[in-house]
């Protein structure tokens, strides 16, 4: 079932049910107001009957006033009935006919609901006392109608409320249909254009002219298929990246394996061997920095984002104690200050890429090696700093492509280091930045401060 | 072709039977009971016509006066008695009386709906004929300016000349003729004339007798000089014979002669039929031939249209047969007139 029709239906279960109601709420309200007017009619003939009631030699007499006929004959086509009784039920004058009435009541006008000639009627009766010297007691005057001209009415008022309403209703109907399918047409459209689209691209959807509900569902699919996009893009990276990078080094030691193989028993095997385990090794730390690229990568896309104070990582690489393995005698100092330096970010791509920086500065860089973690304006900054050159202005200009491997570096080179860093800037809203000062060179994973540092 | 058969038309003794006088028409197979109070000679045609269209149908024609008519029909409604198929009557009150008491049977036709909202009630009752209530005076002994226009110039008349006028004026007695009667409640809700009028009336030793023909006969001998409130239909018979008649100019009471099918009407099919031919403009043209049906052209009889006083057929007129209204009514009149003691 479409949306659209089941909009519709509602609506029109709606209508139906809010029709339903007024009608019987109408039918109700008419019968009630066709029975008021009627009642007076009633009423207003008894009264004039009573009125006409005098005590002549004793005996109440009635001079039937022709007022409370014309007035009767207001319901045009009904049949009439009118008695006048006397005390104990002594029939002054009026129509004999035989109906049920009901006992005495109260002073005030009793209508009660009979047979006329078996026609459904409505009746009143009222009672008048007299004190007269010679006469006292009760007069009662009944008078009765059919029912015609009241059910006449009642139809005419229900009918008269009713046929607006359904025209009204008909109109809303028709409307509701318009107003439905208008809201509707940019989902068709949406869904042509999605059935349209080539499997491979993830390109961004236009959200323009949308309403806002689907501008809102589309931003995110948009952010979905970035996602995807991106994902995929870091894959190729990653496939492409490890093509170039392992290439190399594999075709190195297979061409140290032959030449071994050629050689005799000696010092140069032992070298070539040699050769070959350095090879490998720096092929083994290669991979890791790929694989831990690639995880950076990965991780910035999917892993949730969590409020990081910088100072802690900064502390916790120095404790992680790598460059005791890479550079036994580097001196290593941790400059941090008093105030947290908190940001928004994943934990183990920040730490992946401090242990960058900080391993290049002490493979690259001269001794002393110092990393700390700083707030400067609105952002914070997780910097490492060496007393060497810093990096060659060709590759800093260029600072954050794929992967770097200047002519001096090795194979187990800061490019990948490097990349992964700008990556981790990049994914968590932030830059790269370097700057020399007095000699020393620093550079720095600048990231937006977090603002709702916890206390 | 069609043969109409008069089989009889008999007078018969007041008191074993209420009919005045009967007859048959047509030969058809399917009889209509029709009970009217109009008088057999003077609606012959027309029944003939309608036997005439409708061959099937045989009317059987009784006429009857119009409180006995009244009696039989209530009797009939509670089961005592044959029913006729159709009731005719003058006395339109007594018709209505009927008809609330749920004693009609409904009937609706375009004739019947075309009716004006006072010449029918409920679907049950319909008014055929347009009949004014007249003043008719001997041309005689009356003429020229003395000829009474209004009431007011017939109560100025007797004042000036009750000598004239004494014993020589009639009138319906409205205890005998329920169409009198009708006439007499009409006029004392109409007017403020009616109570100068009956004890004028009563001054001039006026007579109070029970049948058209009777009072119009006595003007046109010279017995009356003035009949007050006479059927103009009935005058219009004799008209000419030293007659004139007057619509008077105050207002003109007029008289639309009702039908009604009773429930226990045996041949309903028929009476119906009966209904849609008297309501067709051929029979209404006849109906105005014979002065059933007056002209509402001013020109033609000098009266304007806002003196007619149709007596609409609707629920007012229960006040006429109410009995502490004709108790009282009855009382006014036996204090106003001499008996004549026929009727």
């Amino acid at each position: 079932m479409s949306l659209a029709s089941r909009v519709l239906a509602a609506v029109l279960a709606l209508l139906l049910a809010g029709g339903v109601c007024a009608a019987f709420w109408t039918l109700y309200n008419g019968r009630i107001a066709a029975e008021k007017s009627y009642d007076r009619i009633l009423l207003g003939a008894a009264s004039d009957i009573a009125e006409s009631i005098r005590v002549q030699r004793g005996a109440p007499v009635v001079d039937l006033p022709v007022s409370a006929f014309q007035l009767l004959a207001q319901a045009p086509d009904d049949r009439i009935h009118y008695a006048v009784r006397g005390p104990g039920g002594r029939f002054i004058t009026g129509l004999q006919t035989s109906h049920r009435e009901p006992g005495r009541t109260a002073a005030g006008p009793v209508y009660f609901d009979s047979e006329l000639q078996g026609e459904d009627a409505r009746f009143v009766r009222i009672t008048r006392r007299f004190a007269e010297r010679d006469f006292s007691g009760e007069v009662t005057v009944t008078v009765g109608q059919t029912l015609l001209a009241r059910q006449a009415m009642a139809l005419e008022l229900v009918t008269g409320a009713l046929v607006p309403m359904v025209l009204a209703g008909g109109v809303l109907m028709i409307l509701a249909w318009a107003v439905i399918r208008s809201a509707m047409r940019p989902l068709d459209t949406l869904s042509e254009e999605f059935s349209a689209r080539d499997p491979q691209d993830l390109t961004p959807v236009s959200t323009e002219g949308l309403p806002r509900e689907l501008g809102v569902l589309l931003a995110g699919m948009n952010r979905f298929m970035g996602r995807i996009d991106r994902q995929v893009e870091g894959m190729r990276t990653l496939i492409s990246d490890s093509a170039h990078q392992l290439r190399t080094p594999v075709a190195a030691i297979r061409v140290q394996a032959e030449s071994l193989l050629e050689q005799e028993d000696g010092p140069a095997r032992d070298r070539s061997l040699a050769r070959i385990l350095a090879r490998t090794r720096s092929l083994g730390t290669l991979l890791d920095k790929l694989l831990s690229r690639a995880l950076v990568i990965h991780r910035t896309e999917s892993a949730p984002r969590e409020v990081l104070d910088l100072r802690e990582v900064a502390l916790e690489l120095v404790e992680a104690s790598d460059h005791e393995v890479l550079a036994p005698d580097a001196e290593l100092r941790l400059m941090i200050g008093e105030g947290p330096v908190m940001v928004r970010a994943d934990g183990f791509s920040l730490r992946e890429a401090g242990r960058n920086l900080l391993v290049n500065a002490l493979k690259h860089g001269q001794a002393p090696v110092a990393i700390g973690a700083s707030v400067q304006g609105k952002e914070a900054t997780l910097w490492v700093e060496d007393s060497g050159p810093g990096i060659p202005p060709q590759i800093e200009g260029s600072l954050g492509a794929r992967f770097q491997r200047s002519t001096a570096s090795r194979e187990d080179s800061v490019g990948i280091g490097l990349s992964i860093v700008v990556a981790t800037a990049e994914a968590f809203g932030g830059h790269v930045d370097t700057a020399r000062t007095d000699g020393r060179f620093r550079i720095m994973l600048v990231l937006p401060l977090c603002p709702e540092a916890p206390t | 072709m069609i043969r109409i058969l008069i089989l009889l038309l008999t007078l018969l003794p007041v008191g074993t039977t209420a009919q005045e006088a009967t007859a048959t028409f047509g030969t058809g197979g399917s009889t209509l009971l029709l009970r009217s109070t109009t008088d057999l000679s003077i609606i012959r045609p027309v029944m003939e016509r309608f036997t005439e269209r409708n061959p099937d149908i045989r009317v059987s024609y009784e006429q009857w006066g119009s409180n006995a008519l009244f009696e039989a029909s209530r009797n009939a409604c509670e089961g005592e008695g044959v029913s006729a198929d159709a009731i005719f009557t003058s006395a339109v009150h007594q018709a209505l009386f009927l008809v609330n008491a749920a004693c009609a049977r409904p009937y609706r036709s375009a004739l019947t709906t075309a009716l004006p909202e006072a010449r029918r009630w409920r679907d049950e009752l319909w008014g055929i004929s347009e009949e004014p209530a007249v003043i008719v005076y001997n041309s005689d002994a009356l003429e020229g300016d003395r000829v009474p226009r209004s009431r007011f110039e017939l109560l100025d008349l007797m004042r000036r000349q009750p000598e004239a006028l004494r014993g020589r004026i009639a009138t319906y007695d409205i205890e005998a003729s329920g169409l009198g009667y009708l006439f007499a409640h009409a006029d004392s809700l109409e007017a403020s004339t009616f109570g100068a009028m009956l004890e004028a009336l009563a001054r001039m030793d006026a007579i109070a007798t029970c049948c058209s023909a009777e009072i119009i006969d006595g003007v046109a001998s010279g017995r009356y000089h003035i009949a007050y409130n006479v059927l103009g239909s009935y005058a219009a018979q004799r008209a000419g014979r030293h007659i004139g008649v007057i619509l008077p100019e105050d207002y003109t009471l007029v008289l639309s002669r009702a039908y009604l099918i009773p429930k226990q009407a045996g041949n309903a099919p028929a009476a119906e039929r009966l209904l849609d031919f008297l309501l067709g403009a051929e029979a209404q043209t006849m109906l105005a031939d014979i002065g059933l049906v007056m002209s509402v052209d001013p020109s033609e009889t000098g009266l304007l249209p806002s003196a007619r006083r149709l007596i609409p057929l609707s629920p007012p007129l229960l006040r006429a047969l109410d009995g502490s209204t004709r108790a009282r009514m009855f009382h006014l009149w036996a204090n106003a007139f001499e008996r004549d003691g026929g009727g």
